[in-house]
């Protein structure tokens, strides 16, 4: 495998993530076993798996909110520990907004700048592209369910980070909103961004995602481009490609670097 | 860094300032306070009744709040966990962000009732010391607070283990020890007691507020014992420091529970 630090080299891209060996049980529930991920720069990777397989705690692992029993994490080259400093490169979309109920869009903005220490100009594009504006006044309590997703997602690309990610982020969201989202990543994405991103939307998925990383019961069954997947599957679309890796009838490793079933 | 801990207190202070229920705890302390000193004839007499209502309710609204507010913010600390901030400040700055406004509401709730029948100088005596008991219960409270929302999951049963440590501390500690001293009343029990005193802060706080009150009959058992065994201001400073030990155990074993909790 490419180390992570070679890249640096290449400029244009200057961030990739590793995980390595990573490990985490809650209790005695193994919920990633052994996973040994990259996310390359300039490419949406989607974290795919059924419910429970460990997506959003390795996502949530990458961010240092769930800490794992074992393994590495490096991002642009450096190994991830107790420093925070690292996330500053980092936009989160959680998954379920539940922001603090008394404070207004403008005030979680201003909080997040504060914390960050950021003195640059915000992006607030989706701000005004997602209709959000005269919603930032208002206490977060008082915002519908859709709103609260289009402020959650204004919030993670606020400040132009090499890293998004994004954990289900057009759940909830009206068509127009999910459409002008989706757009804003494959900007993202063109602009060199490492995105990484669940969905239980496989067509959406399909629409944006360049890379796959399947886990079924905390381990990887699969790593490699969305086309490998398919082409390893002999399927069509993401979603049967994903069903034949559930049921066990996925193929090999592609021999184009992916990591294939066993 | 110092710096992102005090930015952590301002916005959670803000957060807690805005529920209303903080308001309320204030009121709660000037009504008790005016309330007393009218039923009890004057501000010395209601100074010992007021001990007692500070020793009950500050321990209770300290670590109910507490541990309500945490379960209701995890959300909170998994957005600020997603930003650069280290885990050690961001719960220095809840720690503080809940203590200062918990205790700035019992000390104006209290306190300007106090000044207001007693002047100024009310502070530096009996009524300072009580105000001094009471905030140093809201310290402690609060870090205990912490230890039961960072160690019990389910927030039912986290409120139920803060319930059950308030009643253990304020109401059943004094009969277990009175008991105990009952059935070991042949052997020497000085020793024990002053143990047993150290290991209870609601104990040592009412050491503290009464001490300076003439009220010995209200100081329990073991503070009795206490007082006997070292007097006045020793019996003051030692209170005093193992108070500052009940809000340091706490708030560090949270903070270990806190680095290394999932969210």
């Amino acid at each position: 495998m490419t180390d992570p630090r070679a890249l640096r080299d290449l400029g244009e891209h200057p961030v990739w993530i590793r995980m390595a060996g990573i490990g985490k049980r809650y209790g005695r529930r193994p919920v990633l076993r052994d996973v040994d991920v990259c996310f390359r720069p300039g490419r949406v990777t989607a974290i795919l798996g059924p419910n429970g397989a460990g997506k959003t705690t390795l996502l949530k692992a990458l961010l240092g909110l769930v800490r794992p029993d074992g393994g590495t994490i490096t991002v642009d080259g450096s190994q991830v520990g107790e420093a925070p400093g690292y996330r500053n490169g980092i936009g989160y979309m959680p998954q379920l907004p539940r922001f603090p109920e008394n404070l207004s869009g403008t005030e979680l903005a201003a909080m997040l700048d504060d914390v960050r220490g950021f003195r640059g100009e915000p992006d607030e594009t989706l701000v005004d592209a997602l209709g959000l504006r005269p919603e930032m006044e208002k206490p977060f309590r008082t915002l519908s369910g859709g709103n609260r997703q289009k402020l959650n997602a204004a919030l993670a690309f606020r400040y132009g980070t090499p890293v998004l990610v994004l954990d289900e982020p057009t759940a909830g969201m009206d068509p127009v909103a999910a459409r002008i989202l989706k757009e804003r990543v494959r900007s993202e994405r063109e602009a060199g961004r490492t995105i990484l991103l669940t969905s239980h939307d496989l067509g959406q998925l399909q629409a944006l995602a360049d890379d796959v990383v399947f886990l079924l019961d905390g381990v990887v069954r699969f790593e490699g481009e969305v086309g490998q997947l398919l082409a390893a599957t002999g399927e069509d679309e993401l979603e049967g490609a994903i069903a034949a890796l559930i049921l066990g009838q996925g193929g090999g490793d592609s021999g184009t670097g992916s990591k294939g079933v066993a | 860094m110092m710096g992102t801990a005090l930015k952590v207190f301002r916005y959670e202070t803000r957060n807690v300032l805005r529920g209303r229920a903080i308001l309320g705890y204030g009121l709660f302390f000037l009504v008790a306070v005016l309330g007393l000193m009218r039923m009890g004839g004057g501000l010395e007499r209601a100074l010992p009744s007021l001990a007692n209502v500070i020793l009950l309710a500050v321990p209770l609204v300290s670590v109910v709040f507490t541990t309500v507010f945490l379960y209701d913010g995890r959300p909170f600390n998994e957005l600020l966990l997603s930003q650069p901030v280290a885990r050690r400040d961001l719960f220095l700055g809840l720690y503080l962000g809940l203590t200062l406004p918990l205790g700035g509401a019992f000390l104006l709730g209290a306190g300007i009732p106090l000044v207001a029948a007693g002047g100024a100088g009310v502070l530096v005596g009996s009524g300072g010391m009580l105000l001094a008991a009471g905030l140093l219960l809201t310290a402690v409270f609060t870090a205990l607070g912490f230890v039961v929302a960072f160690s019990v999951d389910e927030p039912a049963r986290g409120l139920g283990a803060a319930l059950l440590l308030w009643l253990l501390v304020t109401v059943v500690y004094d009969g277990v020890v009175l008991l105990a001293s009952h059935t070991f009343s042949a052997y020497p029990l000085e020793r024990p007691m002053l143990a047993a005193m150290v290991l209870n802060p609601v104990d040592l706080a009412r050491l503290l507020a009464l001490i300076s009150v003439d009220a010995s009959a209200l100081l329990g058992y073991t503070g009795a014992v206490f007082q006997d065994f070292f007097g006045g201001a020793l019996g003051i400073s030692i209170s005093m420091a193992a108070l500052g030990a009940w809000v340091a155990g706490p708030y560090l074993l949270a903070l270990r529970r806190f680095r290394r909790m999932d969210f």
